[in-house]
């Protein structure tokens, strides 16, 4: 129970500040067309981040004592709270039913190819890193 | 905004993130299987809430506030697309391409249907 705590108090944390970041983003970056380039970009961003987070923590050792930690408030937490899929279903929801068809389902399938992209990216940035610094 | 509703909406965001934890926790306890169910669960119900109380705040039945704190806060927080992008890659690495195409695909459907759902729910009450 007091390791539950300690989980759920480094996700809190890491949470609202990756909330926060979201927001202070999405209230300078405006919609183009219609279009929230904000959300599309904190979720690519958010994907890339968390890849080359999980990678690099794994590629480290197993998932226990401070990797554990950093892996719940930076990933869990901060990349969670980041990124948003709420956001990017309802604004595409609206898109679609605001005679804006094609424009939605451009941004959503955008979202979800390059949030991919930006994973395995991620991914293969921590291993590179991880290869050159195990070759020293 | 008010420097109060953005902390009020981050705080919110990290309760989303906690509560989202506890749920995928929960539900990998009970659901075991390659196909990350709790991720999928957790984006598909914050969807339905998020258009709910946009929807709401739109038809005026709702404070903006709300809106910010609930839709923009706890369920972005509670929901995310870093996770649900990750986990459909690592089905790709492990070579399960149909679970990863569910999980992709299946997800965006889902959620946006969860969304309308919402939406079309919110118009009902605020008329």
């Amino acid at each position: 129970m007091h390791l539950a705590g300690r989980s759920i108090l480094l996700v809190l944390a890491g949470g609202t500040a990756g909330t926060a970041a979201r927001e202070a983003l999405s209230l300078t970056i405006p919609a183009v067309g219609g279009i929230p380039v904000a959300i599309f970009a904190i979720n690519i961003v958010g994907a890339l981040f968390l890849g080359a987070l999980l990678e690099g923590l794994s590629r480290r050792g197993p998932d226990v004592g401070r990797r554990r930690s950093l892996r719940l408030l930076l990933g869990t937490g901060f990349a969670g709270g980041f990124t948003t899929y709420s956001a990017l279903a309802v604004d595409t929801g609206l898109l679609l039913t605001d005679g804006h068809a094609a424009a939605g389902i451009g941004y959503a399938l955008a979202t979800v190819a390059v949030g991919a992209l930006a994973t395995v990216a991620g991914i293969a940035l921590a291993a590179a890193r991880h290869r050159k610094q195990a070759a020293r | 905004m008010t420097p109060l509703l953005f902390v009020a909406l981050s705080l919110a965001g990290g309760v989303g993130a906690a509560l989202r934890l506890i749920v995928d926790g929960a539900i990998k306890a009970r659901v075991r299987g390659a196909f990350p169910l709790g991720t999928l669960l957790i984006n598909v119900s914050g969807s339905f809430i998020l258009g709910f109380v946009t929807q709401l705040a739109t038809g005026g039945s709702l404070d903006d506030a709300w809106r910010l704190v609930i839709g923009t806060g706890l369920c972005g927080g509670f929901t995310t697309f870093s996770t649900a992008s990750f986990e459909t890659v690592r089905l790709v690495q492990q070579r399960r391409y149909a679970l990863a195409s569910v999980n992709a695909v299946g997800t965006l459907v889902a959620a946006v249907a969860a969304g309308l759902l919402g939406i079309v729910l919110g118009r009902l009450i605020s008329g």
